[in-house]
């Protein structure tokens, strides 16, 4: 969820709506002038408040801008678990921004702490989507930033998304292809949850593994159409249990209920109770 | 008309035999847009009564002109179920040398039934009145302009005071029935321009809250109704007005829909969500001490089962046939609660009155299931605390804290907690609660508390349950 | 030094402006006075002293901001006005 870093009072309490990370912006949400102001409160805000365990996000403002270096030093130092890089073109981007957190972290003894997440913003972006994606170990995750995007391919964002195909398709295969996350974008029409609710189904489908939002209100039709149901979990659970049974036995071919289980079903039951304990669904206990 | 009792204020004052030293009344049916306080004792002050007792059922900040009247010595004591504004303001800080008299609405329902409060004088708004004096809350002409629905907090005034006054801003044909206050109780009827502020009477229908606080809030705690034991067939139910209270009838409704369920009642204020189930078909009967919009106000006027009671039918203590005998399940505001589930709802974290006992003392006390939604911290105020600034609600009437940081049980209600353990809440001490408050906001100091007791909070027996002292 | 202010009067927010002066001279407005005035004073000092700021006037109009909210917009008003920043460049 995003929140913007030069908002106090959302940043105070924005966890206790449970969105599973939460993105302090430095960049398009806080004007010029208080760019310095904005560093200082999402610094203080990382140091201080006790976020629990929603995974703690900064989008920093690019290298090439005044403000860039600082955030990286503002918010390594405060502890920040991944930093979102705006609009990523190539990885050499990447392996700038890797070599100014390195900087920062080995000055305060904490070397390897910090991830990068890249948003990926414009056609060049897109083009060079796998590099970017395997250009830094520390890189858990790339993200469609659509608004820049659209406007960087000199067209404009409609309600079906047909404008995004194509960057949707290659965020997902480039992140599949280098065995990382991927993100897709936000959708500001907060009082049109049905065209949001079908936004997110389509996006799952695509393979993504999660949205960006801007508002807790968003947050329980993300939930509802990525968390596994009961049905869903119990089926996972089988499927498991039959592959545990067949390794115990030697036995080769596994069926659970009399379908064949391969590897890529294997695969999608993990999936399934790996979402199902994320979302707390189940306890790792309770999984098996 | 042969018999009228039309006469002035002046003459209807005079009629009274009201004198020095004795005690008026007033109901707050027009809430922020009323005007019958301030107006009668205006009046009174230049008539040159000294020393009377103001019991009203409650003030707000509309009746900051009350500060003068205290210091000319026109009003010395006050009861009422809340203040609000500069009024509260002033006598926080040491305005009146007699202690405020706090009662919830059942307790003053009880006091006014039993003699313990003697009203000598009632003085009652009313938005039709015929000439004999049976006066309602809802639009009987064309010419209605203050309509207010319920007059529950004016009916045990009208019935037990010695001496009635109904003023009203619209004189309708005689006879005004069915009322609920009614003519034999009547000795004055006065014919004023306005009784109330419509505008500020009340909105239209309250719009559904978008706060995304209020929303989380409204879903747990209607997480908690469905999953309590209670939420059967025939269930009865009051509600708040908060945003987040009235969010929660949107959330059971849903549910009540998807089991098949209906609601043997409603109580309490009643708003427009309450009257849209009620013609829905999902709730019986609204039983109403007050109506809180235009919406509800209309429906007690037009569906008899839509019904008007007393503060005494609704929740007296002393009355085992009050309806909060009968209420199920409560769901309340707080502006505190205490570790040990007591609940301040009248004085402010900074130790300045600024709310009302209303029925919480009430509904709370009798109610199957008590339950509390506030947030944990309002800004930097702590709204769960190690102790209450002032105590209204004890402890063992309060069942379940809800709050946006997790789900408190009392202790002595175990049987709630393990239903709602056993649904996949998780519930929190409420020890950690306010540990948790402590650690975002940090410690607060002491308040500047002086010797001079401003306040004195009325159990729902007579007895005394807290003392609220001035702030220097 | 040269006056600056940093924060806005957004619930949750505090409001800072400072001035060159003798001393320090912190002039609080808060709703929470009562409770917290006393701890929001402390934490404008230690900030100013942190930044090696002896003489300074604060005016601060307070809406509930925590701790944390304080310590970034002292830094950013001090850091506004005397042109040093607690950051690298």
């Amino acid at each position: 969820m995003f929140v913007p870093g030069n908002n106090p009072g959302m940043m105070a309490d924005a966890h206790i709506y449970g969105p599973d990370s939460i993105m302090l912006d430095l960049e398009d949400s806080v004007t010029m002038a208080e760019k310095d102001a904005a560093r200082l409160l999402v610094y203080n805000a990382l140091k201080s408040i006790d976020y629990g365990t929603t995974e703690m996000v900064v989008r920093i403002n690019p290298l090439s801008t005044p403000y860039g270096r600082k955030d990286v030093e503002a918010v390594v130092k405060a502890g920040v678990d991944v930093i979102r890089m705006p609009k990523t073109e190539t990885a050499d981007e990447v392996r700038e921004l890797e070599a100014e957190i390195l900087k920062v972290e080995e000055e305060i003894g904490a070397v390897g702490r910090t991830q990068i997440m890249a948003a990926i913003e414009s056609a060049l972006g897109i083009v060079n989507a796998y590099e970017i994606a395997t250009a830094s170990k520390r890189m858990m995750g790339i993200a469609l930033g659509a608004e820049d995007y659209s406007a960087n391919l000199k067209t404009n964002r409609t309600p079906g998304g047909a404008e995004l195909l194509l960057a949707r398709e290659t965020i997902v295969v480039a992140a599949r292809a280098a065995g990382i996350a991927c993100f897709d974008t936000v959708y500001s029409n907060l009082d049109d949850m049905e065209t949001f609710r079908k936004e997110v189904e389509l996006i799952k489908i695509l393979g993504f593994d999660g949205k960006s939002i801007i508002n807790p209100r968003q947050i329980e039709v993300v939930n509802s159409v990525f968390v596994p149901t009961e049905k869903e979990i119990n089926k996972a659970r089988a499927v498991i249990a039959g592959i545990k049974e067949a390794k115990a036995k030697g036995s080769g071919v596994i069926s659970v209920n009399g379908k064949m289980v391969d590897r890529p079903v294997v695969i999608r039951a993990e999936r399934t109770i790996a979402l199902a304990i994320a979302a707390g669904v189940i306890s790792g206990e309770e999984a098996l | 008309m042969r018999n009228s009792k039309l006469v002035t204020l002046e003459e209807a004052i005079r009629r009274s035999g009201l004198k020095d030293g004795m005690t008026i009344s007033f109901h707050h049916h027009f809430r922020g847009g009323d005007k019958v306080v301030n107006m009668v004792v205006d009046k009174l002050a230049q008539m040159g009564f000294k020393n009377l007792h103001l019991a009203a059922s409650s003030l707000s900040d509309v009746h900051a002109p009350l500060i003068e009247h205290i210091k000319n010595g026109v009003i010395t004591k006050i009861s009422t179920s809340g203040l609000r504004g500069t009024l509260a303001d002033a006598i926080s800080h040491g305005l009146m040398d007699e202690p405020v008299v706090f009662r919830s609405h059942g307790g003053r329902g009880s006091a006014i039934a039993t003699g313990e409060l003697k009203i000598d004088v009632a003085f009652l708004g009313a938005s039709a009145c015929d000439e004999l004096g049976n006066a309602c809350g809802v639009p009987r002409s064309g010419n209605a302009k203050s309509i207010c629905g319920s007059l529950g907090y004016a009916l045990p005034d009208a019935r037990y005071a010695s001496h009635v006054v109904v003023l009203t801003d619209d004189l309708v044909a005689y006879p005004n029935l069915p009322a609920g206050i009614r003519a034999a109780d009547v000795e004055s009827v006065v014919v004023v321009d306005s009784v109330g502020d419509s505008s500020k009477i009340s909105a239209g229908a309250i719009r559904d809250s978008k706060n995304p606080r209020d929303i989380l809030l409204a879903k747990s705690a209607a997480k908690v109704v469905i999953n309590s034991g209670y939420f059967e067939d025939g269930f009865s139910i009051q509600t708040g007005t908060g945003g987040a209270s009235l969010a929660v009838v949107k959330y059971i409704r849903e549910e009540m829909i998807n089991r098949g369920i209906k609601a043997s009642f409603a109580l309490g204020g009643i708003t427009a969500h309450m009257v849209k189930l009620h013609e829905e078909g999902l709730i019986g009967r609204l039983i109403d001490v007050q109506s809180f919009d235009k919406v509800a106000a209309e429906s007690i006027g037009n569906d008899p089962s839509h019904v008007e009671v007393s503060a005494v039918e609704y929740a007296s203590g002393q009355h085992t046939g009050s309806a909060t005998h009968a209420l199920d399940i409560v769901i309340l505001s707080a502006l505190e609660v205490d570790t040990n589930f007591n609940v301040n709802v009248l004085v402010g974290s900074d130790g300045v009155i600024r709310g009302a006992i209303g029925g919480h003392q009430d509904t709370a006390a009798d109610s199957a299931l008590s339950i509390i939604v506030c947030p944990l911290l309002r800004g930097r105020i702590p709204c769960v605390v190690p102790k209450v600034t002032t105590l209204i609600t004890p402890g063992k009437s309060v069942d379940v804290v809800v709050t946006e940081y997790g789900i408190a049980v009392n202790p002595a209600r175990p049987e709630v907690a393990e239903k709602l353990r056993a649904a996949g809440l998780k519930l929190v001490d409420i020890k950690d609660l306010a540990a948790k408050a402590e650690s975002v906001i940090g410690k607060p100091d002491a308040l500047p508390f002086g010797d001079k007791v401003v306040g004195v909070v009325m159990n729902r027996d007579g007895s005394v349950l807290d003392k609220i002292y001035n702030i220097k | 030094m040269k006056e600056a202010t940093a924060g806005t009067l957004e619930s949750g927010d505090i409001l800072i402006q400072i001035a060159p002066s003798k001393g320090l001279e912190i002039e609080l407005q808060s709703s929470v006075e009562a409770q917290f005035g006393r701890q929001i004073r402390e934490v404008i000092g230690e900030t100013l002293t942190g930044l090696g700021i002896k003489d300074a006037y604060v005016r601060a109009v307070d809406k509930g901001a925590l701790d944390c909210t304080i310590r970034a917009r002292v830094t950013a008003a001090a850091v506004r006005a005397t042109g040093k920043d607690v950051w690298k460049d």
